[in-house]
């Protein structure tokens, strides 16, 4: 057996987030897998004829249709006996997941097949060079939301797509990070002792649209994490059962400044901006209770 | 055995002979009958099939898709909206060389919204790879799901199939119709064993990003795969005889041409109409006949070819429009015999949107050819 699942030698930049998370998913996950993948940077990056980088089973079809495809590649799998011993795991990136294809990934889940859902979110359309999507947080610039005189960035704020994903009533749905590479491969290994629908968040740091260095990527990860900006949280059943406990968050701005993504944040104009920022981060930890406190 | 049903449920019960492993659609008019005919043998265990209800046509071609790369075979069905919603998938399939099949219930284009029939929904698809069949009656329409299967899981072809039948005149229609025996099915049918498959003892990688070094190729593979059927699917319906004992299907069928000084090429139902005009016109002494279009992709162009040879005068009868253009086949046909001299071909619209074609418009067709020649004729326009 190869050392990893996905094997090196592919074209993402480096100090990829989503190459990094993608290879722990797949590793967790062993190799009787079927990966379905939507269109988007992984794909790209490893998938060009005539090579793979994947040592199992992969298909790719479109950029909305992941959720779709891997439904019929488990509905042949249960036809024919197999689902007990070949998992599939349907994965894309935020735009895949959140914004094209919901729809298909929404009836996925409504349906109650026995799939991972995995969304690798670099918080932007990467492969098409960094336009916005909607799980881009609020005020960054992308290509499509740009700051300028006039703007200082994605006006809205990101979408909350494992509240909806937890509204489908699947079992288990969990959000992960490229800075905690082991946390993420227990959720893999515990997603995929659950039949039925599960859906798994990934934060994936991307050098080349968040604007930092390719070493920074396991740091920047981390401080999503350890400012509340992204909040790494499990809910089994409906109810939330899992949060990764801060002790003292991290100031926004920790996060914020190695990214040219936010440099606009750091002019005196932008100090109310700023503020929202950090107003987000506080809410967050608030709402998912995400603060150690003594006792817990 | 011979019963008197509509085209949905013979179509319907061919697929159950054929014993799909996934089946997936979604709902739209005239389409729905033929699934819900699956969706009650599946319920009453007669069909041992995933039925998987998705939310939309997009993800039906989707669900498909992931099946049949797992080994199963697999069956769809749609019509007009719902079709040209699946169409990035429906590309996508044929590219991928997925050996899909399903039913295309031909309905007009919205807007205006329309239900009723016309051929504009599987026209606007006929370049993507995918074999179109064209029924003319039930009969017809199940027989053509059987040799479906057969040519698009064929090693050697591995295309998707598309089986057209016309919308309320065929799907709603009531005919007799010989539902076939399950052995001679099994006899004629073999069992879908792809060589390439996702199968995690062997894997593969599907769906590559393919850049300017190979797509060329690629393309050109598949281009020629399409054609190549025209060389299998006369075999597909001389075995069929063999087995089933009737002729159904194949690429075109040549109506009354033999000494024919006009003809009408048409697809799909409209073409008994024509027959019977054909008749009444013969009666009367003239000269006409009909070229039937069975199987319009890929085109079967030697054969037209041949079969209006010796006919001067040819009218196209399209039942969809290339809007700004002209009717589709007829942009075939005119293409097919360019630099041949001596002919004279006229393109005729009609009966878009479900307005009756009757035997006065094929009158009136044969009439008109007799005057100038015209590309995009539109037959019985109100004023
Ligand atoms: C229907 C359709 N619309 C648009 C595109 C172009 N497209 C391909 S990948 C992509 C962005 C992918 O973004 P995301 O899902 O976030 O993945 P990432 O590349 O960021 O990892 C877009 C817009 C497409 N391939 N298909
Ligand atoms: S653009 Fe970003 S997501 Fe895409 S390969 Fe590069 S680093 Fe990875
Ligand atoms: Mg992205």
């Amino acid at each position: 057996m190869p050392e990893h699942l996905l094997s090196p030698g592919h074209t993402a930049c480096a100090g990829c987030g989503q190459s990094l998370a993608a290879r722990l998913v797949l590793d967790a996950a062993g190799p009787n897998t079927i990966i379905v993948n939507n269109t988007g940077c992984l794909e790209v990056f490893s998938t060009t004829y005539p090579d793979t980088a994947w040592e199992v089973p992969f298909i790719h079809s479109l950029f909305e249709n992941a959720a779709a495809v891997a439904s019929g590649v488990e509905a042949a799998l249960r036809q024919s006996g197999k689902l007990a011993e070949v998992r599939v795991i349907s994965q894309a990136g935020d735009g895949g997941t959140a914004d094209i294809g919901l729809q298909a990934l929404s009836g996925m889940w409504e349906r109650g097949h026995d799939i991972l859902s995995v969304c690798y979110d670099n918080e932007a359309y990467m492969n098409t060079g960094i336009q916005r999507s909607g799980l881009t947080p609020t005020y960054t610039s992308t290509s499509t939301s740009p700051a300028g005189q006039s703007s200082t960035g994605n006006p809205r704020p990101k979408k909350n797509i494992v509240e909806i994903a937890v509204a489908h009533g699947i079992p288990y749905v969990a959000t992960a990070s490229a800075g905690f590479p082991l946390d993420l491969q227990k959720k893999v290994k515990k997603a995929m002792a659950i039949r039925g629908p599960k859906f798994l968040h990934v934060h994936v740091p991307c050098p080349l649209g968040w604007r930092h260095e390719p070493e920074q990527t396991y740091q920047i990860a981390r401080l999503a994490v350890e400012t509340g900006l992204f909040p790494m949280i499990e809910f089994e059943n409906g109810k939330i059962s899992g949060r990764y406990l801060i002790v003292k968050p991290k100031p926004v701005e920790d996060y914020l400044k190695p990214q040219g993504r936010f440099r606009h944040l750091f002019k005196p104009a932008a100090e109310a901006a700023l503020k929202e920022i950090q107003e987000l981060a506080n809410r967050n930890i608030e709402r998912y209770g995400l603060l150690k406190t003594a006792g817990s | 055995m011979k019963d008197f049903i509509e085209g949905s449920e013979a179509v319907a019960r061919a697929v159950c002979l054929c014993k799909p492993g996934v089946i997936s659609a979604y709902p739209i008019t005239p389409q729905t009958h033929i699934v819900e005919g699956l969706a009650q043998m599946v319920a009453d265990g007669r069909l041992k099939s995933q039925f998987v209800n998705v939310e939309s046509e997009h993800s039906a071609a989707s669900v498909v898709l992931g099946a049949v790369a797992v080994g199963q075979r697999v069956f769809t069905a749609s019509s007009s909206q719902g079709l040209i919603l699946m169409s990035e998938v429906i590309f996508n399939i044929a590219g991928m060389r997925m050996p899909v099949v399903m039913a295309c219930v031909n309905r007009a284009l919205s807007a205006p919204i329309n239900i009723w029939n016309d051929l504009q929904d599987s026209m606007a698809l006929r370049d993507s790879g995918w074999v179109q069949f064209y029924a003319e009656n039930n009969q017809e329409a199940a027989d053509l799901i059987f040799q479906a299967y057969r040519l698009a899981e064929d090693p050697r072809a591995l295309i998707p199939v598309m089986v057209c039948l016309d919308g309320y005149i065929l799907s709603h229609g009531l005919e007799v119709v010989d539902i076939p025996e399950e052995d001679k099915v099994t006899q004629f049918l073999p069992p879908f064993n792809p060589s390439e498959k996702l199968d995690t003892a062997n894997p593969k990688s599907f769906g590559l990003l393919a850049g300017p070094d190979y797509y060329l190729e690629i393309r050109h593979d598949l281009h020629q795969t399409v054609k190549d059927a025209l060389t299998l699917i006369p075999d597909i319906t001389a075995d069929f005889k063999r087995i089933f004992g009737r002729n159904s299907g194949g690429l075109v069928e040549s109506y009354r041409l033999e000494d024919a000084e006009m003809a009408i090429v048409s697809a799909g139902s409209v073409c008994g109409t024509i027959k019977d005009t054909v008749d009444v016109l013969r009666a009367e002494g003239k000269k006409v006949g009909l070229l039937r279009i069975i199987t319009y992709r890929p085109f079967p162009e030697e054969l037209i070819l041949q079969a209006l040879a010796k006919v001067p005068m040819i009218a196209v009868l399209d039942k969809a429009v290339s809007l700004g253009a002209s009717g589709p086949i007829y942009a075939d046909l005119k293409a097919a015999f360019q630099g041949k001299p001596g002919k004279k071909i006229s393109g005729y619209i009609a009966g878009l949107g479900g307005r009756d074609i009757t035997p006065d418009t094929i009158k009136e067709i044969f009439k008109q050819l007799a005057g100038p020649e015209v590309s995009d004729q539109f037959i019985g326009l109100k004023n």
